[in-house]
């Protein structure tokens, strides 16, 4: 086991690099954002003195690799500084939008995983069959509209004309949990729709991939069925490339899913986020932007151990 | 199954024929086969690649690969059609009466499952034996089968089991539910000589043990000659003739089993030895090598090549002969030791040696499929070395090409402008070595050239070297596990085992006794054309 642990770690070590890496770009690319920041925030009334007293308070005269370590000293121990706009701490006012969209990733990968890995078995045991046919179809439809008409079109037929979810995902703090689900149904589908297609054609291409190997052919040998060659025989030789996808859509519903927050109206952080934007309100910019690195780091990591330890090779050395 | 339905016969074929899809359409792959196989009675098959060997053992079990299908004929197993019958019903016969032994253990074991669960899957499958049993039962098998540490060894996985125990717990599996017909699909032919005897001794007795009829599917004469009752003949598609095996081994009758006889009999005439103060074209000192540090690969490896000769560096797989030859043309320096040639150290890197040194050492490799660029033309394929380094260009380039598509015996009008698809797999290794010709090399470097090729493709190959050598005083490293190719055509051989050289020489300094004991234990490994080799050489080690 000691060299799992080992790779294990210098995953995380590079992980950790390049999240410093990406924490440099960050910080400078808003640097570089047109405009001066103060006058922005300040709007066109202020008066040149209001501006420059703002700039010293939030210490933009000062050098920027000075601001960018004060910066980093401050993101390592969770403190992100406080809102241009309304003082608040940054922290707090990430934390709630971010658990909201954190909810709803949840949400959809706990449906979209399943359906999809299942679906990409079937297709795979099913391959060049209508059924197959279809289902590629189907999916590649879904992905390939983008995510907000396909949103509208779940509105039209599952709300305005059937009634049967609420078109607009408003949450309150008091609701109960089954209504917090049916009340953001729709978006959670909606992102369900959007993902399902990569992570099954994967799924789909790296079992056919085996079909070919020797072991395979062996198991049809000795009499076991087809899905049973399929489950047993190929799936566990197959995780790898699977969990991969899984990693990179997970990411995906994490930090791309802005569009779909705008339609139905739900308060995560990619609206946070693009508010800040239009704002100049940096230090929420850079904040969301270290976090959604972190998530494509984390989850990237989580997809390389989970290849390794998928590999009996690694997990059982000689 | 009522006993009605019981014939003579465990299997019975007539006029199969099978066809493969290809790029023509359906082409018959085979062409009207029929057979026969008593009960507790072993068939040997034999042909080379594309005789459809392998299409009939499958066809035994009522399987086609994809992209084949049955076309006409019956195969009859006990009373079941099985061209006409339903998977379901052929798949409560694999397995469990009808069971596969394959050519790679370990590419046929999956890597994700312990030995013993997919040992124990057919019995489950086939509902013959609960969990429990069928673990005990597969130990008792293993044991049977003579594998160290039967407890314990289907408790690891494939990767961790050496290759030999691998194909012996893979004829363990086959026989787990105890199976009235075993097919074997080439089992021995990916393994070392020593390791051969073994596996077929053991798969000999388990047989026998339980009178279990067999196919026995091989290139290899002599092996067969161990292991069968009968033989066929297979040539694509077609039998040639069938016959017991004594009767077979004596007096074949067809013209092409004679020449499949006769293929062991090439032999290089002998060469007149270097002279005393002769210095050696190429000569290697006290070589180290590794590719991790921990792992010592080469263990203080010294010889000399003489100019015209050919060096035989025989060994078993891991014993380090082709990493000398990565040493030799610089792509793995040396941890210690150095390469010389006509006594001048060689630049250990490749990227530090010239292009003039580059070009005297050339290689040839196993897998002509492989080493050869599918996209590109043969004229290109042998033209960029001749035009790296010579210099050549247009029509002289055009000219020397031609020329040593001559020297090769492949038509240059025919053959200047196909790709690799378009040749067999002895004019794939014959454009290998125009390609190391090319370049007009003082030694090449031939790594197990053979040993993917059919037996009389390979003696066709083995006879142009030699003419080649002769002709062009060429000198040659010949990298082989295979003895009768060292015998034919080695002046010099250095055998090799775990890194270290064990014994070196000229070719009848060597063989003759008395040798070492190592050389003797892979001499007397080779299978000879006797069927009672094995029988007696078990009864000599004891």
């Amino acid at each position: 086991m000691g060299d799992i642990t080992f790779l294990i770690l210098k995953r995380l070590g590079f992980g950790l690099m390049t999240l410093l890496i990406v924490s440099i770009i960050i910080f400078f690319a808003v640097e570089l954002l047109p405009g001066d920041i103060a006058e922005t925030v300040l709007g066109q009334a202020a008066t040149a003195e209001t501006v420059e007293a703002f700039r010293n308070k939030i210490g933009l005269n000062r050098p920027a690799f000075v601001r960018y370590f004060e910066w980093l000293s401050g993101a390592v121990t969770g403190d992100f500084g406080v809102s241009l706009v309304t003082d608040n701490p940054v922290g707090t006012a990430i934390a709630e939008r971010l658990s909201n969209t954190l909810f709803l990733a949840t949400y959809a990968a706990v449906i979209a995983v399943p359906v999809a890995i299942f679906l990409g078995i079937l297709v795979a045991l099913l391959r060049n069959t209508i059924f197959d046919r279809l289902t590629n179809i189907a999916t590649l439809a879904s992905i390939s509209s983008p995510e907000f008409f396909v949103a509208y079109i779940l509105i039209i037929y599952l709300s305005v004309k059937t009634g049967l979810f609420p078109p607009i995902a408003n949450l309150s703090g008091n609701m109960s949990f089954p209504e917090l689900l049916n009340r953001t149904f729709l978006p959670a589908l909606t992102l369900v729709l959007v993902t399902t297609a990569h992570m099954m054609r994967m799924t789909r291409a790296a079992i056919i991939n085996l079909l070919a190997e020797p072991y395979i052919e062996m198991a049809r040998m000795k009499g076991v069925s087809r899905w049973k060659v399929i489950v047993r025989h190929t799936l566990p030789n197959a995780w790898a490339p699977i969990i991969t996808v899984v990693a990179l859509n997970m990411a995906y519903l994490i930090t791309g899913v802005v569009l779909v927050e705008v339609v139905f109206v739900y308060p995560g952080i990619g609206q946070l986020l693009v508010d800040a934007v239009s704002k100049r309100d940096f230090p929420i910019v850079q904040a969301c932007c270290l976090i959604f690195a972190a998530t494509f780091i984390l989850l990237n990591l989580a997809a390389d151990v989970g290849a390794i330890l998928s590999n009996p090779r690694l997990r059982n050395p000689k | 199954m009522s006993i009605e339905n019981k014939t003579e016969f465990i299997l019975e074929m007539r006029g199969l024929c099978v066809d493969g899809y290809s790029n023509e359409g359906w082409m018959p792959i085979l062409k009207g086969i029929d057979l026969t196989l008593r009960r507790g009675e072993i068939l040997g098959l034999i042909g080379e690649s594309g005789a459809g060997k392998s299409t009939l053992g499958a066809a035994a079990m009522g399987y086609v690969r994809d992209g084949t299908r049955f076309a006409s004929g019956s195969v009859n197993f006990d009373g079941i059609e099985l061209t006409i019958a339903s998977e379901a019903k052929k798949n409560t016969l694999r397995g469990a009466r009808i069971a596969y032994v394959a050519q790679s253990a370990a590419a046929s074991f999956n890597p994700a499952h312990k030995l013993i669960d997919q040992h124990c899957e057919a019995p489950l499958q086939h509902r013959l034996r609960t969990k429990t049993a069928a673990q005990k039962d597969a130990i008792q098998l293993y044991e049977q089968l003579r594998l160290p540490n039967p407890k314990e060894i289907g408790f690891r996985y494939p990767h961790q089991v050496s290759g030999g125990q691998l194909q012996r717990a893979m004829t363990a599996m086959a026989m787990s539910c105890r199976p009235d017909l075993l097919i074997f699909d080439e089992p021995t032919t990916a393994l070392d000589v020593t390791t051969q005897i073994d596996v077929l001794s053991a798969i000999r007795d388990i047989v026998r043990v339980y009178n279990t009829a067999a196919i026995y599917i091989t290139h290899d004469l002599a092996v067969v000659a161990q292991m069968a009752d009968r033989i066929k003949v297979l040539l694509r598609g077609k039998e040639i003739e069938e016959a017991p095996t004594r009767n077979m081994l004596l007096s074949p009758q067809e013209e092409y089993t004679k020449s499949l006889w006769a293929v062991r009999s090439f032999k290089s005439p002998s060469k007149p030895a270097p002279k005393e103060d002769e210095k050696p074209l190429v000569s290697l000192h006290n070589i180290h090598a590794s590719y991790n540090k921990n792992d010592k690969i080469v263990d203080d490896v010294s010889f000399e090549i003489f100019k015209g000769m050919t060096v035989a560096v025989v060994g078993e797989s891991g014993s380090g002969k082709s990493t000398i030859a990565r040493v030799m043309t610089g792509l793995l320096p040396p941890d210690q030791g150095n390469v010389r040639r006509m006594d001048k150290r060689l630049p250990l890197h490749y990227k530090s040696r010239s292009r003039e040194q580059l070009r005297q050492i050339q290689m040839i490799y196993q897998m002509a499929d492989t080493a050869l660029n599918p996209k590109i033309p043969v004229c290109e394929i042998i033209g960029r070395p001749a035009e790296f380094y010579s210099g050549l260009q247009g029509a002289e380039l055009k000219g020397r090409v031609e020329e040593l598509l001559e020297l090769i015996e492949l038509d240059p009008a025919e053959y200047y402008n196909r790709r690799p698809s378009e040749l067999s797999g002895g004019q794939k290794q014959r454009i290998g070595i125009a390609r190391a010709l090319a370049a007009d090399p003082e030694i090449i470097i031939c790594d197990e050239i053979t040993s993917a090729l059919d037996q009389l493709v390979a003696e066709g190959i083995l006879r142009l070297l030699d003419s080649l050598q002769r002709e062009l005083n060429m000198t040659y490293m010949f990298i082989t596990h295979d003895l009768a190719t060292v015998r034919a055509i080695a002046d010099f051989i250095v055998v090799m085992k775990d890194g270290k050289v064990i014994e070196k020489g000229t070719k009848e300094e060597v063989l003759s006794p008395p040798h070492h004991s190592y050389t003797e234990l892979l001499l007397s490994s080779v299978p000879e054309m006797d069927p009672d080799w094995l029988s007696d050489l078990l009864k000599q080690r004891g």
